[in-house]
């Protein structure tokens, strides 16, 4: 029995097979070593941030845009989480729609970061033409190839839901997919502010 | 160890948390532009943003509920990539 406020200590989403759980450990190590990976890159970024050589620096950064872009990416992360939880309850149909919601504003968010590249080459800042430039692009495009790839990974389970092909039980599923959604949400919530406000 | 009997969040707190985040984004975004705030910005943007954080890590992706030994290997990447930050910058001396 468990008294209110005991300390909890239990699988949120059980699904009775043992290897749900190393599967939930594998992605909660391998969220930890890709901290460790943009911890790095980011470290990388302040050391630069004020070698700017003859090119651009942070002046050129839009932040009102760039707000938009991260408040896209956190409604995604509520969306993800909405879907987890109707997949958890069993409606496939309604955790579907959540989840062509948060591809969607993923890609909303990967058009809106294509866009600011754009326009910041446009400015005269390429990936060469500073360590300011070099560091900035490494950072925020693996973080945009990683948004990339959460959207093939929602786009993939909702293929298997569709084709009823999706089991909780499966190597792939909502829960580990969505950890992951949120995990690059909070990596964008150090970029936004280390990259972005601070250094504006 | 105890196990499961405790009420897991609801749709409407995940629907209370975007709330926080958007309005906690909103604040950071106009902090900048606040002149009276300029002493104070850095470290008030850094708490404002590790607050979203760590709501999204206990909310979102349910930190706060799991198992403790998920909450173990996070930390463990959590405070091996703040060294490695510190480690980073110190070599090239730039605190």
């Amino acid at each position: 029995m468990v008294s209110e406020g005991a300390v909890v200590d239990h699988d949120f989403e059980d699904t009775g097979n043992p290897i749900h759980r190393v599967r939930k450990t594998a992605m909660w190590a391998f969220l930890g070593s890709e901290a460790f990976f943009f911890g790095a890159m980011i470290s990388t970024f302040l050391l630069y941030r004020n070698t700017i050589g003859d090119g651009p620096g942070a002046e050129i950064f839009n932040i009102p845009f760039t707000s938009a872009s991260s408040f896209v990416l956190l409604m995604s992360s509520l969306t993800m989480v909405l879907a987890d939880n109707s997949f958890q309850k069993g409606d496939q149909r309604q955790g579907r729609v959540w989840l062509i919601g948060t591809a969607l504003l993923g890609t909303t968010f990967l058009a809106g970061q294509i866009f600011e590249f754009t326009e910041f080459v446009h400015e005269g800042l390429t990936i060469s033409t500073s360590p300011f430039g070099s560091s900035f692009y490494m950072l925020t495009g693996f973080h945009g190839l990683h948004v990339a790839v959460g959207v093939l990974l929602l786009s993939m389970l909702v293929f298997f839901s569709l084709r009823g092909r999706y089991s909780p039980d499966g190597g792939m599923n909502v829960e580990l997919v969505a950890l992951y959604w949120h995990f690059v949400d909070i990596v964008w919530i150090v970029i936004f502010t280390v990259v972005y406000l601070l250094q504006i | 160890m105890a196990t499961a009997t405790h009420a897991h969040p609801t749709a409407k707190t995940y629907w209370l948390i975007a709330l926080f985040l958007g309005i906690v984004t909103a604040i950071e975004v106009t902090v900048p532009y606040i002149d009276a705030l300029d002493p104070i910005r850095a470290v008030l943007l850094i708490l404002l943003g590790s607050a979203k954080f760590a709501v999204v890590v206990a909310v979102f992706m349910h930190l706060r509920y799991d198992l403790k030994a998920y909450r173990f290997y996070f930390l463990i990447g959590l405070a091996g990539a703040t060294v490695v930050f510190a480690v980073v910058l110190a070599s090239f001396r730039a605190f």
